[in-house]
């Protein structure tokens, strides 16, 4: 799949399907862009940035969303369910030892739900063939140079689950409170490409 | 750890050491290119879903199989690298690698 889609085969097969599902009355345009619109309403980064600043500040709360990403979730309101099918979301979680990274080299996989639509790097052929090689040379690029004890990992989404990075809690952050922490945590940080 | 319950039918499991088949089908398929006929070790299952092969060559009804993050080794992968390298993939992408 190439890195740009507007004038590739898919586009062209997904604009026939728009337009023989409205011809033959099985929803109408506007009813497409209601679903869209809906969905992407409430995609943001920031739904990502509470529950990283969550679990920061409630260690019960961090245990639930490494064990089972889908239910922790909800407790905040969020929900993998609003696209197509739902999906499975495995938070994975930095510490001193190890950091991660995420990537979806077949296309351009991304949990929109909790960090918005993804930036146009991430679906980049470059940051897709080079990050799962030469990791620690892509993070150096984006100004995060790692220790070389770090163990990395990289997160291909080339399935039906979707990745979010559960950064280090910076050091000097005790005094703050759970919204102050949310506006410190970076898109960036969830995917893995900067700490915060 | 699992993050969905493990059904009766999954083959592999955590700890597993499996090799990703070498084919090249016509069709899509979501196993990429640079995992195939490369061996790495099972972390985890990730529930089960449709096969996406089944699934853009119009099989009706598609089958469905668990679907493993599998970790590999970057060394493993590209012949350098300390780092791993987890890919999700489809049950019948894997065969059992034995252990030497």
């Amino acid at each position: 799949m190439s890195g740009t889609h507007t004038d590739s085969s898919i586009s062209q097969q997904v604009r026939d399907l728009e337009s023989t599902l409205e011809q033959r009355g099985v929803l109408s345009g506007l009813e497409l862009d209601a679903v869209i619109d809906r969905f992407l309403a409430s995609a943001s980064p920031l739904n990502g940035a509470r529950l990283v600043a969550r679990a920061w500040v409630d260690p019960a709360f961090r245990e639930r969303l490494l064990a089972d990403g889908n239910a922790a979730i909800e407790e905040l309101g969020l929900s993998m369910s609003g696209g197509v099918q739902p999906q499975l979301l495995r938070v994975v979680e930095n510490t001193d030892a190890v950091h991660n990274v995420i990537v979806c080299t077949l296309c351009s996989c991304y949990p929109i739900s909790i960090l918005g639509p993804s930036p146009s790097w991430y679906k980049s052929e470059a940051y897709r063939s080079r990050v799962v090689r030469q990791p620690r040379q892509v993070l150096a690029e984006f100004g995060l140079s790692l220790a070389e004890e770090v163990e990395l990992r990289v997160w291909d989404a080339s399935a039906e689950t979707r990745y979010l990075v559960l950064p280090c809690r910076p050091a000097g952050t005790d005094g703050l409170g759970e919204e102050e922490l949310a506006a410190l945590v970076t898109r960036n940080g969830m995917i893995g490409t900067a700490a915060v | 750890m699992a993050c969905l319950p493990e059904p009766a039918t999954a083959r592999y499991h955590a700890g597993d050491r499996v090799k990703v088949r070498t084919y090249d089908p016509p069709h899509h398929t979501r196993a990429p290119r640079y995992t195939r006929g490369r061996v790495g070790t099972v972390m985890e299952m990730h529930g089960v879903h449709r096969v996406p092969d089944d699934v853009v060559r119009g099989v009706t009804p598609p089958s469905s199989e668990a679907v493993y993050a599998v970790a590999f080794a970057a060394a493993d992968l590209w012949g350098e690298g300390q780092h791993q390298v987890i890919v999700n993939l489809w049950e019948s992408y894997l065969e059992r690698q034995e252990r030497a």
